[in-house]
């Protein structure tokens, strides 16, 4: 595999798509396209009858505080993000030092843990009256000042703990590709190795860092947990105060599609951080850079910084955890159902957006239209988007079916079929897919970009069909990168917690629904059982995508 | 890639079949009740299981907090399961019977156990439990005759002393709303002002602000009672107090949980049933005992816990202005800049 930077192997768009117009698969991701941003089309249709008394409300008391919060709250994570995941990863990939094997999983771990649960505990440890501060003022006394946690700086720092990790898998990934003759070729070109970092290996990194960051914003965003643990003003917030503090379900919807501005905003950055440059890998095989020992202090200062974030980021949170359910557990009875709920969620949901990423990306390569780009584009903002407000989007025309369903067979046979689809897995699992398929398609688009065309033309040439390509050559060659997808979107959605507890089954309780329950209650305590279990869920899979070199998105 | 298709239709059948093993059908049989429930389960199971040891009719409970349960009952319509809907809040109860989710029912029970103030007209919703929210002070850094009313914490010798729920919640949303109702927007304005002139910290959690009371962070706050009374059960040294406010006036603030029988409720009979157990005196004790709230039915004692702390006047403005004038007092504490 050469990563280079071929801008000349570049899609003949207009020649090759014209050439397949009649292929199934750009038709199949324009409807995908269409069914997973039909909710979102709700909620952006909500824009066309304004609700005109709230938004000169909003307007007159918090509209410009609303945006710049939000605005710095993006510039925040999303520096935060970059910084921690990219330096991270490169940190692992080319060097070696005490326990980089093992840190190389290790700093993947706080994705396992849900953003809402790292709040409470973060407030529980940080806060006035946690330990941290208790400890502080009997050293320095009661007046002695200490950085305040619910903050700009102290959402900020929360959020990247937990977000980073998208970043650092997807760049590490992608520095592990970095055929070593690159980087050896900018070495003996006479670049120093800050050089080749920032002009060759940055720059060649830079579609999955990209993806990493914004799937970290786009997180970050649709983020309640947190900014309302902290009680900072943003989006999210309001969104749920218009909904529920004015009864305005409405208006909140039409917030919602504003916030959605921001992801658009969002994107225009990602392509212009992209640039037009496409990346192919042009060979099968791949030397990696042998990485380099680092001696003495240096080496200390990698172990040191790297056990720095592993033991904020997760170690701490989870020994609370522990010691919480140690002390006063929610032992219950129907855990284990609990938990396999959650799984078998995460599981069929894992491989249904899976598929969907797959079909929407491969038919975008296929045809290049802008309608289906829009759609997919359009089908990959429910990320941004907080759960509830997808889930309100599902809720109506899940119950619209309904309707006419029952009507028909009323009608025709006599019969009710009452509610087949409203509070149904297959509801639950639709919201998933509209939440989540930005997870699914970023990660298989990062890996679909890097095959060159040239194996598409070749293929076709010889009498392949586009399904024959997309089984023979395709799929073998992503696999690794539909693993990452499915084990990302599975990890989500056992974190998932606004949709689940709108849209669940009866009787059909899962983990963060039994985290919710508690909380809301202020019982952090007893929540720690069930989220623990929740972060347990999601270590493994994790640990398998990251121990399994071959495994690796890309 | 041999066998390609046939692991795909493998893999297809397994997730048909994992798509509809929620989808069984749950509208319940005569002998059952379906609750949707913004109440968490421990605060309602043991009612719940006391009434099925009693009639023999199960109760069925689905929870979720309101929003989400108003949504979905709105989109289940007349298919709905739910027979009752119990939720906190005099104003989400109001919203409940103005969105026409509940229809009222006639109960002589009920009329003779729940007091009129405590229940809407045409009980379409019946208050089953009294939270009262009055002042919380640091038994350490404030003598008791220093609070007096809600509207004094806006003095400015408070400032910087004061710990606030946030307005996204109900519980301050209310307390405003009621205010409004018997004050005036203007004068409530006023005061909301001065307690925002005072920069409370504001914080997403009663117990956090209890907690915060004790830890020094501030000295005074306003949380509903039986928060301090479960820290109190845990470690009765905990160093707050409650202070009764507006005693010489209108009365502290209180609110209500309630539940009201769902308009196309499909077994209306049981489920008025339950809400007429909820009221007896035996079901109220357990309210009572379960989550230290005051009994809505005057017979019942509260806890002895919470009875410690006295006999207090309570506001008696029709606990429904908190609906009414929900939407008011958001827009005023936005106004005034209290997030």
């Amino acid at each position: 595999m050469e990563a280079g930077q071929t801008r000349d192997l570049t899609y003949n768009t207009r020649r090759f798509g014209g050439r397949f117009r009649a292929d199934p698969w750009p038709m199949a991701a324009g409807i995908v396209g269409l069914i997973v941003a039909t909710p979102i089309l709700v909620v952006i249709f909500s824009l066309t009858s304004p609700t005109i008394d709230i938004w000169t409300h909003l307007w007159q008391t918090q509209l410009t505080e609303l945006i710049w919060n939000t605005l710095r709250l993006m510039a925040g994570v999303g520096m935060g993000v970059f910084m921690v995941g990219t330096g991270l990863a490169w940190l692992v990939t080319m060097y070696r030092f005490p326990g980089r094997a093992t840190f190389e999983w290790l700093l993947i771990l706080p994705l396992a843990i849900p953003t809402y649960v790292i709040g409470f505990v973060f407030r529980a440890i940080f806060d006035y009256t946690g330990p941290v501060q208790g400890w502080w003022r009997t050293m320095f006394g009661a007046g002695v000042w200490f950085p305040e946690i619910a903050s700009y700086s102290g959402v900020t720092l929360v959020m990247t703990l937990v977000l980073y990790p998208y970043v650092y898998l997807l760049a590490r990934t992608a520095f592990l590709e970095q055929s070593a003759g690159t980087l050896e070729a900018a070495r003996a070109l006479g670049a120093s190795k800050l050089k080749v970092f920032w002009r060759v290996a940055l720059p060649l990194a830079r579609p999955s860092i990209a993806a990493g960051t914004s799937l970290a914003l786009m997180e970050a965003l649709a983020d309640f947990g947190t900014v309302a643990i902290y009680g900072y003003h943003s989006f999210t917030v309001a969104i749920y105060r218009v909904w529920f503090g004015m009864f305005n379900r409405h208006a909140a919807t039409e917030l919602a599609s504003l916030l959605m501005l921001f992801t658009f905003v969002l994107y225009l950055l990602e392509r212009t951080v992209r640039g037009r440059a496409r990346f192919y890998q042009t060979e099968g095989n791949v030397r990696p850079s042998a990485p380099k020992t680092l001696r003495g202090w240096k080496a200390w200062v990698s172990s040191g910084v790297l056990s720095l974030v592993v033991g904020v980021a997760f170690v701490l949170p989870v020994v609370q955890l522990i010691v919480w359910t140690l002390g006063a557990a929610d032992y219950d009875r129907r855990y284990p159902d609990f938990l396999v709920n959650t799984l078998l969620l995460g599981v069929i949901t894992a491989i249904i957006v899976v598929g969907a990423a797959v079909v929407v990306a491969y038919g975008l390569r296929l045809s290049r239209s802008r309608t289906s780009a829009a759609f997919a584009r359009l089908a990959s903002m429910g990320y941004a988007l907080p759960g509830s407000v997808i889930a309100v989007g599902v809720l109506a025309p899940l119950a619209f079916l309904d309707q006419t369903i029952d009507d028909l067979l009323q009608k025709t046979l006599g019969i009710s079929s009452g509610l087949l689809l409203t509070g149904s897995v297959a509801g639950l699992v639709f919201a998933y897919l509209v939440r989540f398929l930005a997870v699914g398609y970023q990660t298989v688009e990062a890996s679909l970009i890097k095959i060159t065309p040239t194996m598409d033309m070749a293929a076709r040439s010889l009498g392949t069909s586009t399904t024959g390509v997309l089984r023979r050559i395709h799929l073998p060659l992503i696999r690794p990168g539909l693993s990452a997808a499915a084990i990302l979107v599975f990890v989500d959605v056992m974190k998932e917690m606004p949709a689940t507890l709108l849209l669940r089954p009866f009787g059909y309780d899962t983990l963060a629904v039994r985290v919710w329950q508690l909380t809301s209650e202020s019982f952090w305590d007893a929540a720690a059982l069930p989220a623990l279990t929740i972060v347990a869920a999601g270590i493994l899979p994790v640990v398998v995508l990251v121990k399994n070199r071959a495994v690796i998105p890309g | 890639m041999m066998g390609f298709s046939r692991s795909c239709q493998r893999v297809a059948g397994l997730i048909v079949a994992g798509l509809f093993l929620g989808t069984q059908a749950v509208s319940a049989t005569a002998e059952e009740v379906v609750v949707y429930s913004a109440r968490i389960e421990a605060l309602i199971k043991p009612m719940f299981d006391a009434f099925t040891q009693k009639t023999g009719v199960k109760v069925k409970y689905f929870t979720a907090s309101e929003k989400e349960l108003f949504e979905r009952l709105k989109a289940e319509g007349s298919r709905t399961p739910a027979d009752l809907l119990m939720t906190v809040d005099a104003g989400n109860l109001w919203i409940a019977e103005q969105a026409e989710l509940l229809r009222g029912l006639n109960s002589t029970v009920i009329e003779k156990n729940i007091p009129a103030h405590l229940r809407a007209k045409g009980n379409s919703w019946v208050g089953l439990s009294v939270r009262a929210r009055p002042i919380m002070y640091s038994t350490e850094r404030v003598k008791p005759s220093e609070p007096s009313t809600y509207e004094a914490l806006s003095d400015p010798k408070w400032r910087g002393r004061l710990c606030f729920r946030t307005s996204r919640q109900v519980y301050t949303q209310s307390l405003v709303a009621t205010m409004i109702k018997t004050l005036g927007e203007k004068r409530t304005e006023e005061i909301a002002r001065g307690w925002m002139a005072n920069q409370p910290r504001v914080i997403d959690s009663d117990t956090r602000v209890l907690e915060a009371i004790a830890a020094g962070q501030c000295d005074v706050g306003l949380t509903n009672t039986y928060y301090l009374a479960r820290l109190k059960a845990k470690n009765p040294a905990f160093p707050v107090a409650v202070f009764w406010p507006n005693q010489a006036d209108r009365g502290v603030h209180v609110n209500i949980s309630g539940a009201g029988v769902t308009r196309y409720a499909k077994n209306r009979q049981s489920a008025i049933h339950l809400i007429e157990f909820l009221s007896s005196s035996e079901a109220q004790n357990l309210f009572a005992d379960v989550n230290y709230e005051y009994p809505a039915n005057p017979s019942v004692k509260p806890h002895p816990l919470i009875a410690a702390w006295g006999t207090f006047k309570a506001d008696q403005v029709d606990v429904a202005a908190a609906g009414e004038l929900q939407v008011a007092a958001v827009k005023l504490l936005d106004r005034v800049g209290y997030r």
